[in-house]
């Protein structure tokens, strides 16, 4: 398998990260090189394996109905970027 | 377009198309709390102030999930039909957006907490039945406000993470009227059980419109468009007739339809595309590795099921049987919650010798009117139900005539004043003594004799004239009944 | 006392108790070797003023009742510190200062120990030997130019060079027992759901563990009992009965049946690393325990799975470092342009590296050839060790397939980096717990790890035969403090 140039530009879009020609080209090649070795998967049959996404034998706890989480606007809005006491401020969306 | 029996079709030169339609409501969960955090979900909060570390996606912050939330989601599937699936599984929606803090929805994919169901309408021409595809619960996402500022947006976290049913019907509505009673009918249905407001104005019900068209009689589907996000009913009605025809002369131009995503531009009433191709998305759906599988035992199943209160068609069909209503009534009183239970207290308070159909017209006239002229809900109504099921027994035992229960009606409104108080102080019950209203009559009669003479000519009109002189006499409060009876033995 | 940062937690939470030392004492010897130590470029942030007044704070009021009391303590730069910076090796967060405290380093505090400061790591805990930190590579004690192994390579030199008494790290595919390896100390990897991961920065969530690094195994259980909490605030977190862990240490592991797995022999491995395991075999039964040869025939997939399930975790568990609530932020034209520049100027290459790995395989089209894939050979993993587990109570395996290596020596070949993770990894697929010891030096003098591989929730288990290996195997370190001037 081979994963060119243009699948790298996608899967950067994909993961907001921006990606110019010569990175593009690096990626492609360190991309390749782990999936060759990733492929090796491929030896395994395992249409009848059941797939396993978590390792904790147990089930998800349910948590009551309570709010605990009380007004704390000023420490959720400290450490943004650009200063607003009330908001998150972002650069203009452009649809 | 053509309306026959009541099927709604678009007319093109020879060809007739019908329009299919599938719905995703997205019906906020009544809760204290969010669906993975311990903030409040109020509507109407100062910006932020309902953000929790969790809701803003601090680093190594972590989902934890309210157990009535996946209740409320239960209960919804319970009241529509639906098969509870006892293990679902949360998966991660991938994408970049500014009110997604965490760059990821936890939503429901492959694994929904709730499968298939129906719901039933109740249309003109009888009964449809509309399947459920799915339920499942998600998070909602915050509010990007774009117009406090000209270059930047801001982002208010207030709603990020409060908790959403999405409802997914199978596409089986065919018109703007049945998405109208589909809608209705979900929402009356989750009011019945407390498990969504309801309130479209403050965004806690609202709907993915899929439409497609085809050819009448074809078995195929059409390639479908997703109208995102409408948040009325009448803009969904507005925007479904808007697209059904757009792409109805696209097929009539003979070119293709595009599957995508629209929006509804609610002022220039049309819908429009909203995602370029090239940046089509893909969100990457993986179960959330910071959850595991909800399951429920059948236990948690049955105490809920035991709980379900009486739902719309239950209700429904319990007033014909039991109250004797037209089905037509029947739907009118069940239909809101809040009208059932204001109903059902008038009934109780009647007591054993209750007139049922007055109670029903007295609702949905007088009372209806005075909500619909104050604007305001039945749960608001300035006349509490047992003073009007006093008044109703005022009319039915004959201590007042329907047109002086008006009068009374008037004067309850302001202050819900007990109407036997107010009929005392003013008067106004009803004059019903033979002898009293004898002399009243005898003495009109002799102060009309040409007019009296007349009428036994045959002039028969003139009974009116009669009638209305005695209530006039008795200042509106004579019994009705009465005064016919006696002046036609005098006349 | 002039060899205070030579004691190990043991000794110095005796000697605390007993009077013999102040935490004021404890904690400015910490502070002064860490203060000489620069050059190791351990810390990320030091925290020495603050640890100072709080060891005063104690001693005027001392409460000795506590399981570390008074002992000043630096933790990897992934666990979120109230009110002081956590950079998790990052320039996205380069500036980000919590306004809470993961559970973990919660329960260090609350036995009474001191934040010294934030150590050193690979960025977001990518990488097996420091050098992916935005805040430079750190040198090994061990040898100068000598990597320490990672992710918690800043831990595990501050151990090793006694920088602090103990530390924790974070363990994903190794990152606590393959540092541990590289730099002669001990490194625990906890069952998956023993520690809370509340407020500990993610990597790849279904496999990160933290877990104790120390001197030796009675320090590491000690600290074990410690942050080993269920934590209703992560719901991965499993409720059980915990041990504890230092109380009922014991060097009597007779009669206990060791699994010797033939897939760990694998290609290539240098026979100075075969060597320590045979020595290794012996250790054991020459604490009366059996050694049982046996298959974990899945072995040679677990890294290639690996290689899919962490980053597909954490291209999504990263998405949350736009630039919008906090760290790093680039300037933009629009929302999606500053997006692009803030990851892209934000994330280092490795970071970026495995975004896009995890990306492409949870993308449409190939979730199912990659991820589910995956998901399906970790079962298979899984399965290997329940089969075996009904045979043996723990499997031995050397730690890693070679010792430390030099700085900047596997930065340009990404695999051959992956491959020092070959038999850790296998362990976090299975959410194992593990220990890391000290067993022997290379022809170098460089330190040589094994791992002792237990069933879930049984570090009990593991930690005594480590403690009972421990004092055959007699480990010393050698250190010749190179960096002192």
């Amino acid at each position: 398998m081979s994963i060119d140039l243009k699948t790298i530009k996608h899967i950067s879009k994909l993961s907001r990260i921006s990606v110019d020609e010569k990175k593009a080209e690096k990626l492609a090649g360190d991309l390749n090189s782990i999936f060759d070795f990733i492929e090796k998967l491929n030896e395994l049959k395992t249409d009848n394996v059941e797939p396993l996404t978590s390792v904790a034998e147990t089930t998800l706890k349910l948590r009551p109905d309570e709010v605990k989480s009380k007004n704390i606007r000023e420490q959720i809005v400290k450490n943004s970027p650009q200063d607003n006491e009330d908001y998150f401020v972002v650069p203009k969306v452009i649809e | 377009m053509s309306k026959k029996n009541s099927e709604y079709l678009i007319n093109r030169k020879d060809n007739q198309y019908e329009v299919i339609i599938g719905l995703e409501v997205h019906a906020q969960v009544l809760s204290e709390s969010k669906l993975f955090s311990t903030s409040a979900t109020k509507f109407g909060a100062e910006p932020n102030t309902q953000v929790s570390l969790v809701d803003a996606a601090f680093p190594g912050m972590l989902p934890v999930i309210n157990e009535f939330c996946v209740k409320q989601a239960i209960k919804t599937g319970i009241g529509l039909n639906a098969k509870i699936n006892k293990r679902s599984v949360f998966d991660r929606k991938n994408y970049f957006y500014a009110d997604l803090p965490q760059g990821y929805q936890i939503s429901q994919f492959k694994d929904p907490i709730v499968g298939e169901g129906k719901v039933i309408l109740d249309m003109p021409d009888g009964q449809k039945e509309v399947g459920i595809e799915r339920l499942h619960l998600e998070q909602d996402a915050g509010k990007s406000i774009h117009d406090l500022d000209p270059q930047n947006t801001f982002v208010d976290l207030n709603r990020s993470g409060v908790a959403l049913m999405e409802i997914v019907s199978k596409p089986d509505l065919r018109s703007p009227d049945e998405v109208s009673a589909y809608i209705k009918k979900l929402r009356s249905i989750m009011r019945y059980l407390g498990t969504c407001d309801g309130n479209m104005q403050e965004g806690s019900l609202r709907a993915d419109v899929n439409v497609s068209v085809r050819l009448k009689g074809s078995k195929e589907f059409g390639t479908r468009c997703e109208i995102k996000n409408v948040n009325s009913i009448k803009f969904m009605q507005m925007a479904i007739e808007y697209e059904a025809n757009r792409q109805v002369d696209m097929i009539e131009e003979g070119e293709s339809i595009d599957q995508e995503t629209r929006l509804f531009d609610t002022k220039k009433n049309e819908t429009r595309s909203m995602r370029s191709k090239e940046d089509a998305h893909d969100y990457r759906y993986f179960p959330d590795p910071d959850l595991l599988p909800l399951e429920v035992s059948d236990e948690f199943i049955n105490d809920l099921k035991k709980n379900i209160p009486e739902l719309p068609d239950d209700k429904k069909k319990r007033f014909i049987d039991e109250f004797k209503l037209s089905p037509y009534e029947a739907t009118i009183l069940v239909s809101d919650i809040d009208t059932a239970k204001y109903f059902e207290e008038v009934v109780a308070k009647m007591g054993k010798n209750k007139d049922m159909k007055l109670a029903v017209n007295w609702i949905t006239g007088e009372l209806f009117a005075v909500l619909n002229s104050k604007g305001l809900e039945i749960s608001q109504s300035p006349v509490s139900a047992k003073n009007f099921a006093i008044l109703i027994n005022l009319i039915k035992n004959g201590t007042i005539s329907g047109k002086i229960a008006k009068t009374v009606f008037e004067l309850m409104i302001d202050g819900d004043k007990d109407p036997q108080i107010i009929v005392e102080e003013k008067g106004l019950k009803q004059q019903s003594d033979p002898k009293a209203l004898e002399a009243l009559i005898d003495k009109i009669i002799n102060d009309n004799r040409e007019k009296a003479i007349e009428y036994k000519q045959g002039k028969e009109k003139l009974f009116g004239f009669f009638v209305g002189q005695a209530m006039k006499a008795s200042g509106g409060k004579a019994n009705p009944q009465l005064i016919n009876k006696i002046l036609k033995k005098k006349l | 006392m002039s060899d205070i940062t030579k004691q190990s937690l043991s000794e110095l939470v005796e000697n605390i108790k007993n009077k013999k030392l102040s935490s004021t004492e404890v904690t400015k010897a910490f502070i002064d070797r860490s203060e000489k130590s620069k050059e190791l470029n351990t810390y990320i942030t030091e925290d020495f003023t603050s640890a100072l007044n709080k060891a005063k704070k104690f001693d005027q009021k001392p409460n000795l009742d506590l399981k570390l009391p008074g002992v000043p303590m630096a933790v990897k730069d992934l666990f979120c510190t109230k009110d002081v910076k956590t950079t998790a090796g990052s320039k996205i967060l380069n500036n980000f200062v919590p306004t809470y405290e993961s559970t973990v380093t919660d329960n260090i505090w609350k036995e009474g120990a001191i934040l010294l400061g934030k150590l050193n790591c690979d960025e977001f805990a990518m990488g097996s030997s420091n050098e992916t930190s935005f805040f430079g590579n750190v040198q090994n004690p061990i040898d100068k130019d000598l990597v320490p192994g990672g992710s918690s390579g800043g831990s595990a030199s501050a151990v090793a060079g006694q920088l602090t008494p103990i530390t924790i790290g974070t363990d994903t595919g190794g990152s606590i027992r393959q540092p541990a390896s590289f730099t002669g100390t001990v490194g625990l990897k906890p069952t998956y759901g023993s520690c809370s991961r509340y407020g500990i920065v993610a990597f790849a969530s279904s496999l990160d563990q933290a877990g104790p690094m120390a001197q030796n195994v009675k320090d590491c259980a000690l600290l074990q009992e410690v942050i080993s909490s269920y934590d209703p605030k992560d719901s991965t977190s499993i409720d059980f009965k915990r041990n504890q862990y230092s109380k009922e240490l014991t060097n009597n592991i007779k009669g206990k049946k060791i699994g010797i797995p033939k897939e760990y022999r694998v290609d290539g491995m240098p026979k100075e690393i075969e060597d320590l395991w045979q020595k290794g075999i012996q250790y054991v039964k020459d604490c009366g325990a059996e050694t049982i040869d046996i298959s974990l025939p899945h072995t040679s997939y677990a890294l290639p799975t690996y290689y899919i399930v962490a980053p597909a975790e954490a291209s999504s568990n990263l998405a949350r470092y736009d630039g919008v609530k906090y760290g790093f932020r680039a300037k933009g034209e629009n929302l999606i342009d500053m997006y692009e520049k803030t990851r892209s100027e934000g994330f280092g290459a490795e970071v970026q590296r495995r975004i896009m790995i995890g990306t492409y395989v949870l993308s449409s089209g190939y979730y199912d050839a990659y991820y589910l894939k995956a998901q399906k050979v970790r079962k298979l993993i899984k399965n290997d060790f329940d089969k075996v587990y009904k045979k043996v109570d723990a499997i031995l395996t050397p730690s890693t397939p070679s010792s430390a290596f030099k700085i900047g020596e596997k930065t340009n070949d990404p695999v051959s980096m992956y491959l020092n993770d070959i038999f850790t990894v296998p362990v976090n697929l299975a959410g194992l717990p593990a220990i890391s010891i000290p067993a022997g030096h290379d022809s170098k003098g460089y330190p040589l790890g094994l791992q002792i591989i237990g069933k879930a929730f049984d570090e009990q288990n593991i930690l005594n035969i480590a403690f009972a290996m421990e004092e055959k195997i007699n480990f010393k370190n050698k250190i010749t403090d190179w960096w002192i001037k």
